[in-house]
């Protein structure tokens, strides 16, 4: 009974600690449906040959990485440099979904930053983005073997991302059997 | 040269807001349909602006999404299908009403539990409290023994 006049005390901590772990965290990062689930399938033409489609069924027994871009996305121009390195310094299968944009605006984008991508699907509605969860470009998906997503950044890579995150995960998954 | 900045931003903004509202207009055939259409989109939640509902906001995703929704409504798609189709790509998040499940059960069931726990409070400090009254009146209602010694000396001396 003597220690009543804690209760009080102990309550205000208890929300103050669980305020203060609610401030660590971005509430715009939201946890992704999609880790170990299937990658939704889709064909789309590509950009740089309308008349030859890209298609998800071709990488199936590959370890591949999804990069969602839009020439209108500032954050995706900062990032093009390090999925520039993922690709030429470490030979990762980049495919780059091009995500509600103009022919004209994409080509001009590439030309001018370089363009790392093995295929570059069009996707000028955002329906495929829909089908992948998408809310938030750029957005990077890496894709295993048996075509089971396997990770998910959201917003642009990062330099901690690619070394903790993406090269250790690459490096496994290859050494997984199809 | 106020009022004329104010009258630009007046008109720039009415010019914004006529040319994004007009171009998502859907047409039904079917009046179920077109309340369905309006109920689902009031209950999804935009994802990039993410204190709007998907009918209220313009960003692009929300009219993709709006777009998506009448697609499938027009498909023949159930409403539980369609929140379905929503949650497995964005996940629980999407519902301004999140369903009950292990990882909600808190937030469901912590309001009930906490009316319960102070209904409990109350009743305790009510009760305390009454049974405190009722003593001290008791007390004072009542003079004791030695009371009515004094009161009785202080009578008799005069």
């Amino acid at each position: 009974m003597k220690a009543r006049f804690l209760i009080p005390l102990v309550v205000f901590i208890s929300i103050v600690i669980f305020l203060g772990i609610g401030l660590t965290k971005d509430p715009r990062k939201l946890p992704s449906t999609f880790i170990d689930k299937p990658a939704p399938p889709f064909s789309l033409p590509n950009l740089k040959d309308p008349d030859k489609r890209f298609s998800t069924a071709g990488l199936q027994g590959e370890v591949w990485l999804l990069n969602i871009w839009a020439s209108w996305c500032s954050t995706c121009f900062t990032e093009h440099n390090l999925i520039k390195e993922l690709a030429v310094t470490h030979r990762l299968n980049i495919v780059g979904l091009n995500y509600k944009d103009t022919e004209a605006n994409a080509n001009n984008w590439l030309q001018q930053l370089g363009n790392p991508y093995s295929a570059i699907p069009f996707d000028a509605d955002g329906a495929v983005g829909i089908e992948w969860g998408v809310y938030g470009v750029p957005e990077t998906f890496v894709i295993d073997k048996q075509g089971i997503i396997r990770y998910k950044q959201i917003g642009p890579v990062t330099q901690d991302a690619i070394e903790q995150n993406i090269l250790p995960l690459v490096k496994q998954l290859e050494q997984e059997t199809a | 040269m106020i009022r004329f900045f104010l009258l630009f931003l007046f008109s720039s903004g009415a010019f914004a807001v006529n040319e994004e509202i007009y171009e998502f207009v859907y047409e039904f055939d079917n009046p179920e349909h077109e309340a369905r259409y309006q109920a689902l989109t009031y209950q999804l939640r935009c994802l990039v602006c993410q204190n709007q509902n998907i009918a209220d906001s313009n960003a692009g995703l929300a009219q993709d999404l709006r777009r998506k929704t009448y697609a499938l409504i027009s498909s023949g798609k159930s409403d539980d299908e369609i929140i379905d189709f929503m949650v497995k790509r964005y996940g629980e998040f999407v519902l301004y009403k999140p369903r009950l499940t292990n990882s909600t059960l808190v937030l469901w069931a912590g309001p009930f539990f906490l009316l319960l726990l102070a209904a409990f409070v109350m009743y305790k400090f009510v009760r305390r409290n009454h049974s405190t009254t009722l003593n001290d009146q008791h007390h004072n209602d009542m003079p004791d023994d030695e009371e009515r010694r004094a009161a009785r000396d202080l009578l008799n001396k005069q």
